[in-house]
């Protein structure tokens, strides 16, 4: 894969440490938000660009507290506007790498707009969309993404409400990257991370992050010690399809779409098994796989989708470029004074 | 030219308006008949009129599209009442009539005046048969015919043929102002390059309009509009909202920041963003946002990124945008937010003009959140306003609301062509690379401001937010005192940029019986009325404020010399209130109107007279 080779690299190896900030972490202890911090710190180092060039916003809720905890240029805004104050900064300067922390409020619920319009317009950044499935700062009130029923303090009787899936949402728009996580897992987090810094538009990481306070364990089957092999896939680009404790469960594409079958059983060998391209520029299969869900499918981990258009950024350049190549109006005193003027003597 | 019948008139100034139904071409034929008033060397100012929907029912009132023009030895506004009205169907006669002045000259087209488009209309009977226009120097041109004759050899179809109407009737103007013939043609030769054709039949429609006046006798007077005493330099016709695209544009270049534009369309803004989206050769970033809260972040994040950027709205979108002008000044960057000011409340009259935002651009947010505040006077003025709001805003990084209304914006006149390099000068606070006493917001000891360190500057990484800072770390701060000296430093940067601007300036005595207050784009009307009454030996005097946060310094001491003053606004006295916070010792009359129309200069004048007389 290509480099982004608009943002500078740093000419010096850098570290974790360069990106430590003097800030105290207020997150509660064991909010899964502490592992993501970990896997930043990891992977900006490890992408390389000038520690200057990060740039990190965020909106409101638990996860917009991200960028104080940073060493970067940061900005922590208002509720739901991490997205377009990000556009703004990208196309203004489209020589930093732009993070967006934000969460399944800040995103799915009041700026459920700009999320949808920042993916469609293919602005190239990284988006890493915090799920907890609970609204954590304002004390346990049920989320756009939480489940039917969800008992919290705003649905005593259980939520009336259809979640949204991220993922779905995310190809709806036309997007060109969707990545999922577990924060439980640093290193499946750095490596979407990484993935995600590389790709050119605007890259959405679902993390499913749980909150110990307000909604303790809303991923325990996906991610409890006994029961995340059958439920978790991690899809790796050419390679087929395999999950389970015993490898040998996969995924396959039937006439009716996407099927769980056991190797060695009905004549299924991993040749029959689905072989993921994460590259592909159909979104069908993706949306397929972002959909998956427990108890009849494992959840997708990983890079589902991450293929190649233009980014918004890069055309405003070059519409840019091309008007001052080709336009009579190279400076304000040309524009005054074109069409019709007159000398009065 | 002693054949003539008719006798000619000097007159200081003329209001013509231009009405018919919207695909009649009035804007075009406005434009041409103001364009060659300057050409002719008067000053001007125009006022386009168009209907709410695009394109209104054909021959109806709702359909009418107008267009005004003021032309004369000095102008100030669009004017009020016009002297020679053409209509050019019974729907625009009908929409019009009460604009024209009684005794004034009416033209239209006798062919128009079938009894499908007069009952289309709204007329109950022929308005040109009953006593309808009784009082008015009507004309009634058989225009259609003798536009069609005219252009018979051409062979061109009816339908094209009927489309000249418009260069007919603009060929009687020629004659009635004594303008030759050859200014239209050299437009028409412009204007028309690439369709030859149109250049013949205008021509001829326009020589047949200008021959049939010179024929017919009901042509009573003609005028000779002395020309304007205009400063030496080089003039163009400029509307408000292209003059404010522009003084932005000139902003970006003299500052050296990049303009950054984040917008949602809406009537009457919409013009600045189409302009500026035009000059991407001139570096300008233009972002039509899902909305107008995407708008004004997407502005927000551009300044934090080092542009000199900009949101343009109306009042609803103002709304819209209050919880984020409060994000940028809680972290004091800069920004322009541009309001063309409309009738309201909610969607309100999005076509028709109001001074109806001013509490909302002072208050209209949470916390105590003070912004520089700064209203445009002119179509031509909103070049400088434009200007002057984004240099001052980067220069004291603080946002800024630029109001406008959809009068100015919309209207035009004409506009000294400045040179670049002329324009005071802007230098941003930028904070340089691996200053080692940066720090987020630490202050200049004299303005209170602080330093812009721009993302991807080596040795600046800081954060912002909406969370109260820390006093000069910047870090999130929640004690009691930080939180007062943080409100306090912020009031007093913004009120800190009125010892940079100049004294407010009064028109007429510095002292004396009546002071007229007023502030925005009513500055036309009000000046010509107390002109008039200063003209007609009244003690009476006029200051326009331009700087509405904060006031301009020796605005007590004005004050404090007259025996009266009278705020005229066009909302129900948002000025006025103000004014009486600010400076409470004064007594302030005031004269309020929310019918979507500017003020009359006879409205004001009865009243400002009435006030003076008052004991």
């Amino acid at each position: 894969m290509e480099e982004n080779l608009t943002v500078d690299r740093s000419r010096v190896p850098l570290t974790k440490e360069d990106f430590v900030s003097d800030q105290m972490v207020k997150w509660c202890p064991g909010c899964g938000a502490h592992a993501i911090l970990a896997s930043v710190a990891n992977v900006f180092p490890k992408i390389g660009y000038r520690k200057e060039n990060f740039c990190l916003i965020s909106g409101i809720g638990c996860s917009s507290r991200f960028p104080y905890y940073v060493n970067t240029y940061g900005f922590h805004s208002i509720h739901g506007r991490a997205n377009p104050l990000a556009t703004g900064v990208k196309i203004s300067n489209p020589h930093l790498s732009v993070w967006v922390a934000t969460g399944d409020g800040d995103s799915m619920a009041i700026g459920g707009n700009h999320f949808i319009h920042i993916i469609r317009r293919n602005v190239d950044l990284n988006i890493l969309l915090f799920n907890n499935q609970i609204y954590g700062l304002t004390k346990g009130q049920y989320s756009p993404t939480s489940p039917m029923g969800s008992v919290t303090k705003s649905s005593p009787q259980g939520t009336i409400e259809h979640p949204f899936n991220p993922g779905e949402l995310v190809l709806g728009a036309q997007g060109t990257f969707f990545a999922r996580a577990v924060d439980t897992n640093v290193k499946l987090m750095t490596d979407v991370m990484f993935e995600a810094a590389k790709h050119d538009g605007t890259s959405v990481i679902e993390i499913l992050q749980n909150c110990v306070i307000f909604n303790d364990g809303c991923y325990v089957p996906i991610t409890a010690k006994e029961s995340r092999e059958d439920n978790q896939i991690l899809l790796k680009n050419g390679e087929p399809m395999i999950f389970g404790k015993n490898k040998d469960k996969g995924i396959i594409l039937s006439k009716l779409g996407l099927e769980v079958v056991t190797i060695g059983q009905n004549g299924i060998t991993e040749d029959d098994l689905l072989v993921h391209d994460q590259y592909s520029q159909d979104p069908g299969i993706h949306l397929m796989l972002a959909k998956m869900a427990p108890p009849y499918f494992p959840i997708a981990l990983g890079v589902i989708r991450s293929a190649m258009f233009s980014t918004y950024d890069d055309l405003v350049e070059e519409q840019i470029k091309t008007a001052k190549s080709t336009s009579p109006i190279k400076s304000v005193e040309d524009l005054l004074n074109s069409g019709d003027t007159w000398e009065i003597k | 030219m002693t054949q003539k019948k008719n006798k000619a008139v000097t007159k200081e100034d003329v209001v013509v308006k231009f009405v018919g139904d919207s695909g009649d071409g009035m804007q075009l034929t406005g434009n041409l008949f103001s364009d060659t008033a300057a050409l002719e060397g008067n000053d001007l100012a125009n006022f386009p009129d168009y209907p709410a929907e695009i394109r209104g029912p054909h021959n109806t009132v709702a359909g009418v599209s107008g267009f005004q023009v003021h032309i004369g030895k000095k102008v100030y506004s669009s004017g009020d009442l016009c002297d020679v009205l053409v209509a050019m169907n019974p729907a625009s006669l009908k929409a019009n009539l009460k604009w024209a002045k009684k005794g004034g000259t009416i033209i239209t087209d006798i062919d128009a005046y079938d009894e499908k488009a007069i009952e289309k209309s709204g007329y109950t009977s022929n308005p040109l048969e009953d006593n309808t226009l009784q009082g008015y120097n009507v004309i009634k041109a058989p225009i259609t015919t003798l536009t069609k004759d005219a252009l018979k050899d051409l062979g061109l179809d009816s339908k094209t043929a009927e489309k000249s109407r418009n260069m007919f009737a603009l060929g009687m103007m020629y004659f009635m102002f004594n303008w030759k013939q050859d200014i239209a043609f050299d437009f028409f030769a412009k204007k028309f390059k690439k369709k030859p054709a149109l250049i013949e039949s205008n021509k001829i429609a326009l020589q047949a309009g200008y021959n049939y006046a010179e024929t017919i006798e009901a042509i009573s007077v003609t005028y000779n509009v002395p020309a304007a005493v205009l400063e030496k330099g080089r003039y163009r016709n400029l509307s408000g909202n292209i003059a404010t695209a522009w003084g932005f544009l000139a902003a970006s270049e003299r500052s050296g920041r990049p303009l950054f534009l984040g917008s949602y369309p809406i009537t009457p803004a919409t013009e600045i963003l189409m302009e500026l989206a035009k000059h991407k050769s001139l570096g300008a970033k233009v972002f039509q946002a899902e909305d107008e809260i995407a708008g004004i972040c997407s502005a927000i994040g551009a300044s934090f990124a080092g542009s000199m950027a900009l949101t343009t709205t109306s009042g609803p979108g103002l709304s819209l945008k209050s919880e984020a002008i409060g994000l940028a000044v809680m972290t004091e960057l800069p920004l322009v937010i541009v309001d063309v000011q409309r009738g309201g409340p909610s969607t309100g009259l999005p076509t028709k003009s109001e001074q109806s935002d001013l509490m909302q651009a002072l208050f209209g947010r949470n916390g105590e959140c003070p912004v520089l505040i700064i209203a445009a006077q002119s179509p031509s003025d909103c070049f400088m306003s434009a200007y002057e709001t984004a240099k001052l805003s980067m220069e004291h990084m603080t946002p800024a609301i630029l109001l406008t209304d959809g009068y100015i914006g919309q209207g035009s006149e004409l506009f000294k062509i400045p040179k670049v390099a002329d324009l005071p000068k802007i230098t941003p606070p930028i904070a340089a690379p691996n200053d080692p006493d940066y720090k987020p917001f630490k202050r200049d000891p004299k303005t209170l401001v602080r330093k812009w360190a721009l993302p991807g500057t080596e040795g600046l990484r800081h954060r912002v937010g909406g969370l109260e800072k820390e006093n000069i770390t910047g870090n999130v701060s929640m004690n009691p005192e930080n939180h007062q000296i943080m409100t306090d430093l912020r009031y007093n940067k913004v009120m800190k940029i009125a010892d940079n601007l100049p004294d407010q300036t009064v028109f007429g005595n510095k002292e004396g019986d009546l002071l007229v207050v007023s502030w925005g784009g009513t500055y036309g009307a009000v000046h010509t009325a107390v002109e008039e009454m200063i003209k007609e030996g009244k003690n009476v005097s006029h200051a326009h404020f331009r700087y509405i946060m904060p006031l301009p310094k020796n605005t007590d001491k004005i004050f404090s010399k007259f025996k009266k003053i009278v705020v005229p606004e066009l909302n129900s006295g948002q000025f006025v209130n103000y004014l009486r916070m600010v400076f409470p010792q004064y007594k302030y009359s005031q004269y309020n109107k929310v019918q979507g129309l500017p003020f009359n200069v006879s409205e004001l004048k009865d009243t400002f007279n009435k006030i003076i007389k008052e004991k």
